[in-house]
Formats: C-alpha cells, structure tokens, sequence
C-alpha cells in the first residue's frame, strides 16, 4: 500500500542519511521525497512517499521516530490530507497540435511556462492522479524531458 | 577561557565523570593525546581499537556508567565499527571519539580518512560531526546523555584535528535542548491498571525479563513482583542476573539454551508477562507457536519494540523501574498451587544436566567449580559459541552486572576485552573471561595490555581444538561433515601468556580443575586457565532454529 509519511525534524546534517537509510535498509524503495525548511527555520518537514508491507512499515515508522532529530512523525495514510506533486513537462508539439495541446493543458490548469519552435514546457501542481492523468494524455505527442518534486502533504483541517 | 577544542572535550569528558578512556592514538589525533598527557583521566592503551570499543562496553554494563573508546581517524576508526555494533545491539551506552582528517579535507581522500559518520550511521543511537569548536561542549554533554537515557545506546563523536588545535572562549551547557528526544519514564496509569488486573487473574503466569531490568536498575523491584504476586520468573541471556537464580521462583534462562521448564512454562502460559525484554528470534524460537494461549503484557522503554515481533496485548511504554513500583502497588499474591506444581513436575523430569565424566573435563564441570570458587562474588564475561552457553547455564547469577555477554550481535572475541573494563569499572571483584580456544584469539594481544598494566583478569580457556557450536551445529544439522572448523595450531596458551607476562596454567585433569581456579583466583595479576576439555561435548537443551521452543532437543525426558 502506499504510504505519505510527514516527517518533522530538526535541520540538522545526517538526519536526511538516518531516515533514508532506516527505509533503504530493509529493502523498500522510495516513490518520492520531498524536503523543505517550515514557517521555523530551525525545523524542516520530510515527505515521503513509500510502498511495502504494512508490518514492516509500521516498524520503519517507529524506528523513525526514534532518531534523535526526528521531532514527530504522521503517516498520512488513514487521515484526511492535502497533497500536492509539481511538475514540469517538455512535450513536444507535432505540426498543427499546438491549439489541441494548449486545450488540454488549460482544461488542467496546468501553466506555460516556456515556448520552443517544437515543444512548450508545462508547469502543472496536482495530486498524483491528475498529473499521471494529464501525462497519459500527452504522451501521445511525445514526451522530451520530465522533472517532478515528489509529494507533499498537508493535514485537513485543524485537530 | 580560552581553551584549545582538545582542552574543552577532556574538560568536557571530565564533567561528565569520565575516569577511563580506552583507545589507541594516531595522527590526528595526536593534539588531544598531548591534553591528555595532563588530564586526571587515565589512559587504556589497548593492542587494538576492537579491543577498545569492548573494555569501554564492558566497563559500561559492568558500573551502569558511559564507557567512552577514542580512535584515530581511517583504520582506528573503522576498528571500532565492531564493538558498537555490539553496543548497540545490546543497548550499552558508549561514547566512542574519533579523530578525522582537517575539516577542509573532509571527502578529498585524506591520508587515512574514513567517513565514520557514515559508516556507523545505523549502529548508532546518534552520532555527530563537529565542525565548529563552539559545538564541542554541547555535544560532548548531549552524547553522554543521549547514550545512558531512554533506550540506552552507543553514540559517536567524530573530531576534526583542525578543531581540535583551535581556541575559543569555553562556554559550558548547563542544559540539553533536544526537542525531538523525549523518553517516556512513567508508565500509562490505566495501562498499568489493566496489567495489573491480568496478573492478578492469571492463573499460570510466567514473568519473562531481559536485559532492561539490569540497565534500570530494577532487579529490586523485579524480585518484589514476583514474590508479591507468587510468579515464576524467566530470563533471557541478557537478562541473567536481573533475577536471583537460587530463588525458588527462577526458572533461569529461557530460548534457544533456556531450560526444559522456562520454555514449557511460556508456551503453556495464559499471561506472559515481559519486561526490558524484546521479543528477540534466539528467545521465541518459531513466532507462531510462541506464548500461543498467553496474554502478552510488555514493559518497556522503547516503543518501537511493541509489537515488533510478537503481537503484544497491553503495552506499557516506559522505565521498567517506575512502571514496577506502581505496578507492585496493585499486585496480590496468588497460590496457583496446579501451576507450580506443573513446574515443579517438569523441574524435575528435565533438570538442567549434563553427563557427568571421571575420565575427561567436561565444560560445564568447569563453569561449575568457578561458580562455587567465586563464592558469588564473581563478575563473568564471555565470548560467543558453546562457551557462552555454558556460562550462561551453569553459573548461578543472582546479582545485576555480574554476567557480561555480547547477546545480541554475538561477537567473538568481545569477553577478554569487556573483562578488562568490567575490572577496571569494579577492581573488587574477580572479573572472569570464560572463552573458547577460538574465541579467545580474536583479540589475544590484549594480554599485552593486562600484563603491562597487571589488570588482574582471569581467562578460562575452554579448549576443544575447535569452534564447538559450529562443530555442534555441523553435527547436529549437517550430517557431520565438519567444514571449517578445526582449530589445528592453536598455540600453547601457558606459554604464550608467559610470553605476554602472565601467568598460565594447563588444566588436563578433572582433579586439577578446582585447585587451579582457587591459585587463579589467588594470583592478583592476569592468568590464563587452559582448560583441556571434551570436544564432543555439545550444548543442550537445543531448540533447532526455526522450532517451536517447546520442541527441544538432548533433553533427558
């Protein structure tokens, strides 16, 4: 199952290698992470995206919190969050789609963000699901090039 | 005052109430070895860093104080890598210092540079890399405290030599700001109601404890449990020593080597109750026959270890010595006369025994006359393999400290140097390596430490001629055909201690076995015992890996 993991901690050097390595360790790979200091600049905020079993997720999940800069720890996975992935894509653009790839990319919200002679790079933020979505649909173009941030979450809501 | 970095650690080492610093130096670290040429903390020169990493544990399991170990950077650094693994394994708290390359040649292949951070990232609780000399004092007091609070653990500092050459104004912390390490001491009240409720109600308990009885201090309040409640208590092998084994309610040790009855006890159990324990593979043996009609109460530090392997039914998170006090409060005594009678029944069916020889010296024969010599005033430490298994079962522990083994990463080659910081840590007592012949020669050059410093450490070698559990399991397992484990060559241990300047003595004779131990014991310097056991003797009870630990093997039943 797929797990969105928030992590608290302290912007300290090694806290990064400590978490990374207690996921790598037992053999999981992780789908996505995400890193950026919060409203304190003493604190930054991990997010990471990870698949496995649920045991030894739950495992990982202590172990984590257990690292000495770790401040807290929620998985996301059973709470209502806001998720958002950025994404930058260069299509290309076959002679006389320009107008047909614009429509899908304004039906998406998604931003131009550069023009070429024979592609448009897309700037576009979502979930997961609409930006693998608004990809299925560019595909059939060509697509050159494809940087994302991996996920970030956000609990709904004030608890 | 301005102090250099070397001055504001030593300074630092010495708030913390740092008597010994086990290590080797070197190049970089060459400034801190001239501060400590005048420091009241005196300095271990052991043979090698290994060595080092397991006097610093050993003295720390043996006093309840931080061990610290100090290394070179590269080869003396990574020399320590083995010992805190074992350290962290089994939950002792060492501060290991190490020296690194100038902080500006960090990365750029230095002459002996080793990313240590990086290399004991996950063998450690916490480790720094200092980069400012401002930090020295504040890391130096977070470390100590990092490593002998919570879930104790190893914690590594690595110095650059550049900061440690460098002056600055000392300020000294009075407090730790660590905002994201909060361990929980007192127990959840209602958790510790309900607990008490089930203990109450039980009516075949059994109380299974480890080695976070021993680190808590909580062996009074242990003893108190299970006579206030009539409970039958079981150690694990790190735990042995938590429990006095001479008591009528000690079922020793349970697991892998336990006794017949510790391991019928739990799986026929109805309320199991854990402590400082975790649930280790070598204690359940196979997960889904272990404990199997049991409620599970776990008592422990670490909240990670909650349902870790064994799904536990009321967890207490907390120290186990808080929790017991308040635990004890609620608990009433229950005669349980069917269980105990039970217990009794299988105690004596399935005794721990052995085959008893005139003609030849059998191990646990050994540990047993060290037993009665030592007049329980004795501190053991072990190597790993059969002689381990032995002193764990035929030595009778009845006081925390007293027994010194790496549990749970098994390291050969740990028992010789953690008695030598075990002796340093408590000089009154006898401080007893028992070892095998293989074992013992994983770190044999420190008798050139104990004999220099006449650091009065007894090894009692039990020599087979080869590495008995692997020959044990060869056997036992693997039809036989014994790969590896001949230990032809081995030297002649009398001589080799006369060497190293200490005495040895050979032991080839039952007879010969008592009397030598009580002139060992008399020598108020290092000796070694070469004890010329029966290398066909092999350590049972035995659950085979994998089974049920009702399912033992060599048992007399």
């Amino acid at each position: 199952m797929r797990h969105v993991i928030s992590i608290l901690v302290e912007n300290k050097v090694g806290v990064l290698a400590r978490i990374t390595g207690l996921i790598s360790g037992r053999g999981f790979n992780i789908d996505s992470l995400a890193v950026g200091e919060t409203e304190n600049p003493a604190l930054s905020r991990i997010t990471l995206v990870v698949r496995g079993d649920e045991a030894i997720l739950e495992q990982v999940r202590k172990q984590i919190g257990k690292i000495i800069d770790v401040i807290k720890v929620v998985d996301f996975t059973n709470e209502e969050f806001v998720e958002r992935d950025l994404m930058l894509i260069r299509v290309n653009v076959p002679a006389g789609k320009r107008g047909e790839i614009i429509e899908i990319i304004d039906i998406f919200r998604g931003k131009i963000v550069d023009v070429g002679q024979k592609d448009l790079v897309i700037e576009i933020a979502g979930t997961e699901e609409k930006l693998d979505a608004l990809l299925n649909l560019l595909r059939p173009y060509g697509i050159k090039e494809l940087v994302r941030t991996g996920s970030i979450a956000i609990a709904r809501g004030v608890k | 005052m301005i102090k250099t970095g070397s001055q504001i650690l030593l300074d630092a080492l010495i708030r913390e109430g740092v008597e010994y610093i086990f290590g080797i130096p070197g190049g970089v670290v060459l400034p801190l070895f001239d501060k400590l040429y005048d420091s009241p903390i005196k300095f271990i020169l052991t043979r090698h860093e290994q060595a080092a990493g397991h006097a610093a544990d050993g003295y720390a399991r043996a006093t309840g104080k931080v061990g610290v170990c100090l290394a070179t950077s590269g080869p003396g650094a990574t020399n320590l890598v083995t010992a805190i693994a074992t350290a962290h394994m089994d939950s002792i708290p060492i501060v290991a210092i190490t020296g690194q390359v100038k902080t500006f040649l960090i990365g750029n292949d230095a002459f002996q540079e080793a990313d240590i951070v990086g290399i004991t990232r996950p063998i450690t609780k916490h480790s720094y890399l200092v980069k400012d000399i401002k930090d020295i004092a504040r890391i130096v007091k977070e470390a100590f405290y990092i490593a002998n609070t919570g879930r104790r653990g190893p914690v590594l500092i690595d110095l650059p030599v550049d900061i440690t050459i460098e002056k600055c104004e000392e300020v000294i912390p009075t407090t730790v700001d660590l905002p994201g390490y909060k361990p929980k001491y007192e127990g959840n009240i209602r958790q510790i109601k309900i607990a008490a409720d089930v203990i109450n109600s039980a009516k075949q308990p059994v109380v299974y404890t480890g080695g976070g009885i021993i680190t808590s201090e909580s062996s009074g309040e242990l003893l108190e449990l299970a006579e206030k409640g009539n409970l039958p208590v079981t150690t694990t092998l790190m735990g042995l020593g938590g429990f006095p084994e001479d008591h009528h309610l000690s079922l020793g040790m349970l697991g892998m080597h336990g006794t017949v009855y510790a391991n019928f006890a739990v799986t026929e159990c109805d309320v199991l109750i854990a402590i400082g324990s975790r649930f280790d593979d070598r204690v359940t043996g196979k997960i889904d026959e272990f404990a199997p009609h049991a409620k599970i109460v776990h008592i422990d530090i670490d909240p990670a270890s909650i349902s870790k392997n064994i799904q536990v039914d009321i967890p207490v998170v907390g120290d186990a010595k808080n929790i017991l006090q308040e635990l004890n409060k609620q608990i009433h005594f229950a005669e349980r006369k069917e269980w105990f009678d039970k217990i009794k029944q299988w105690k004596k069916k399935n005794p721990l025994t052995y085959n008893k020889s005139e003609d030849v010296i059998k191990p646990q024969y050994v540990i047993e006359q060290i037993c009665e010599a030592a007049k329980g005033n004795a501190i053991i430490t072990t190597e790993v393999g059969q002689n381990q298994m032995w002193a764990a079962q035929y030595f009778t522990y009845t006081k925390p400290r007293t027994f010194i083994s790496s549990g749970g990463m098994g390291t050969m080659g740990y028992g010789f140097p953690a008695a030598i910081g075990a002796q340093l840590g408590r000089p009154d007592n006898i401080v007893v390596d028992i070892a095998g012949d293989g074992s013992i020669q994983m770190n044999i050059q420190e008798l050139s430490t104990v004999a220099r410093l006449n650091i009065p450490v007894k090894i009692a070698i039990l020599n087979n001629g080869c590495l008995g559990m692997v020959r044990q399991w060869q056997e036992l397992f693997y039809n036989k055909r014994y790969s590896g484990i001949n230990l032809n060559g081995n030297p002649d241990f009398v001589k080799l201690a006369e060497a190293y300047g200490a005495a040895g003595f050979l032991v080839e004779k039952k007879d010969d076995v008592r009397p030598t131990i009580e002139k060992a014991f008399s020598i108020k310097g290092p000796v070694i015992m070469d004890f010329r056991v029966d290398p066909n003797e092999n350590v049972f009870p035995m659950v085979p890996a994998g089974q049920a630990i009702h399912r033992m093997i060599g048992t007399m039943a």
